[in-house]
């Protein structure tokens, strides 16, 4: 579903990440970690397509993110970023809602269906009873899940998150992440999340994107555990 | 809730009927409510007749059409940068407005130039015109460089402080007569209202709210913020240029011919806010209209009531309501 390319791709004058390339298929999760400015929010963005690349390619479904409209692009990537939103009166329905705005006319109009879909992302992430709160009234694991439900809507089959554990006590980190897996194992969606959290990295994805500047690693959740390489760049024993 | 919704409707539209037939029946002269409606259809006293159709009613419809365009212009700003106190203000668009006249009312007698009250009227209008395009040209460009909205805002900001300081020069230099003109113009004055000037008045901000209806969708996809709304198929900058062109037809036109009217625009979509509890702009923005023509409406009448510019009452009734959101909103960044 995700193809990366042989892409190089910086910051400023920063080069971050250079001859990289990795693919992610359909209904995998994969976590993507690396230090601190080594390039995990430069990679999503890119893979949003809100950020330029140097060289290389990103295909997304097959196409190249290069040839395809801001429509197009719509319809293919859902992201969650690290803004964080807290409108006063801007109900959870609402902001779900605006997932659906590739699809709606000029207005913003929804059609029956469109209802459907956000009462079933709100139903996916566990939040129907939440549907009616506004979300200064909310903390941050339920907001987190909102935004996630926001991506469901928009009915892509890829999802990226940019650190979507922040801001969130260990157990809402592990309900995040359990809930971004089985989304992606039950709705076959593609989900890349950059994340500091090793364990959930881990144990809770399928394969694990590791960005050692310049390079960029990606293997399968167990072969990482092993490899050494966690070890390496973080000069931790990962404990699990 | 969406019954509250309707009903909260209602009650708006009934509100700016009622203070509209009020508006009519209050001056100096009173006319009993009752007899407003036969002064309209000529069926009155001429005199009575006269003073309502010819001098009310323009007043009347100035402050309806331009409380609303304000409101809206005003609710724009404020979902466009992401800030509660945004307004035509803060970007600099009155200010450059102000330039415009002050150059205008100011500048011409130093030159040694004169001309007829005709000019004159027209000639403010348009000098506060072209101020206001030119301040959001600047900007438009400006935005195109740089896509940090917080830089925009500080200068918006800067151009304000610039204007000001040229526009006091102009003062210092001034004659007490030409001088005295432009005070009044800065107070706002619904009454200096032509009818010609109310045809290009509702001409342009009928042009502002079509765009401003254009711009729904890309306000509320904006409301999550712009990397969320690009994420979602938006293109920000032409809906920013949406809303900028939205919003000099609509508050530069009001600025144009009713001098700078403060806090309608900065201070009733808060109240639409506090009312519908909601934050669409499909129902925020058709409330904030509605109650921007109520609030100026009421506002002009407690201004012929005490013989007071209209200014100097929006803004009485308006600061506290900025206050209590700042008051409020402790997160404002």
């Amino acid at each position: 579903m995700i193809r990366v390319e042989d892409i190089t791709a910086g910051y400023g004058s920063r080069i971050l990440i250079e001859h990289g390339s990795m693919r992610l298929g359909a209904g995998e999760t994969a976590a993507l970690t690396g230090r601190n400015g080594s390039g995990k929010s430069t990679l999503l963005r890119a893979l949003g397509g809100l950020g330029a690349i140097r060289s290389g390619d990103i295909l997304l479904g097959g196409r190249s993110i290069a040839s395809m409209t801001p429509q197009q692009m719509a319809e293919t990537v859902a992201f969650v970023t690290t803004e964080r939103v807290r409108i006063a009166n801007l109900r959870c329905r609402d902001v779900v809602a605006l997932g659906r705005a590739p699809y709606t006319n000029w207005i913003g109009r929804m059609q029956r269906e469109d209802a459907l879909i956000v009462e079933h992302s709100l139903a996916s992430v566990g939040m129907s009873d939440y549907a009616d709160r506004s979300l200064d009234s909310m903390s941050d694991g339920e907001c987190q899940r909102i935004m996630i439900a926001r991506a469901l809507a928009q009915q892509t089959p890829v999802i990226l998150l940019d650190e979507p554990t922040s801001f969130l006590d260990l157990p809402t980190r592990y309900e995040i992440c359990t809930l971004l897996r089985e989304l992606a194992h039950n709705e076959g969606k593609t989900i890349l999340y950059s994340t500091h959290e090793l364990d959930i990295a881990l144990n809770l994805c399928d394969s694990v994107v590791m960005i050692d500047s310049p390079h960029l690693l990606h293997l399968p959740a167990a072969d990482m555990k092993n490899s050494g390489i966690v070890e390496r760049l973080f000069g931790v024993r990962s404990g699990v | 809730m969406k019954s509250r919704t309707a009903i909260l409707f209602i009650v708006l539209s009934v509100a700016v009927l009622l203070l509209f037939a009020a508006d009519l029946a209050v001056g100096s002269v009173r006319v009993p409510l009752g007899e407003v409606w036969s002064a309209l259809m000529g069926d009155a006293d001429a005199a009575t007749v006269k003073i309502i159709r010819e001098i009310r009613l323009l007043k009347a419809l100035a402050a309806l059409i331009a409380g609303a365009a304000l409101a809206v212009s005003g609710l724009q700003m404020q979902t466009l940068f992401r800030n509660p106190l945004a307004g035509p203000y803060v970007l600099g668009i009155s200010a450059g407005a102000s330039l415009g006249v002050a150059l205008f009312i100011l500048g011409i007698p130093l030159l040694g130039a004169a001309g007829g009250a005709f000019f004159a009227s027209f000639g403010i209008a348009g000098a506060a015109w072209i101020g206001s395009a030119a301040v959001l040209t600047v900007i438009f460009v400006v935005s195109r460089r740089i896509k940090d909205i917080m830089v925009i805002l500080i200068l918006g900001m800067m151009f304000s402080s610039g204007v000001g300081a040229v526009v006091q020069i102009l003062q210092y230099l001034s004659r007490e007569d030409s001088l005295k003109t432009f005070v009044i113009w800065t107070m706002g004055s619904l009454g200096e209202v032509t009818s010609v000037q109310l045809h290009l008045l509702w001409i342009a901000v009928a042009a502002g709210g079509v765009a401003a209806l254009f711009s729904v969708k890309p306000l509320n996809l904006l409301l999550l913020g712009e990397q969320y709304a690009r994420t979602m198929g938006l293109d920000v900058r032409r809906s920013r240029m949406l809303v900028f062109i939205s919003t000099t037809l609509l508050s530069g036109t009001v600025t144009a011919f009713c001098g700078p009217i403060g806090f309608i625009g900065l201070a009733v979509p808060h109240v639409a806010r506090m009312l519908f509890r909601n934050a669409d702009h499909r129902i925020l923005m058709p409330a904030s209209a509605l109650a921007g023509s109520a609030v100026l409406l009421f506002c002009d009448m407690i201004s012929k009531w005490l013989t007071l510019p209209v200014n100097t009452i929006t803004a009485l009734l308006g600061i506290p309501v900025v206050v209590w959101v700042v008051v409020r909103n402790k997160s404002i960044s």
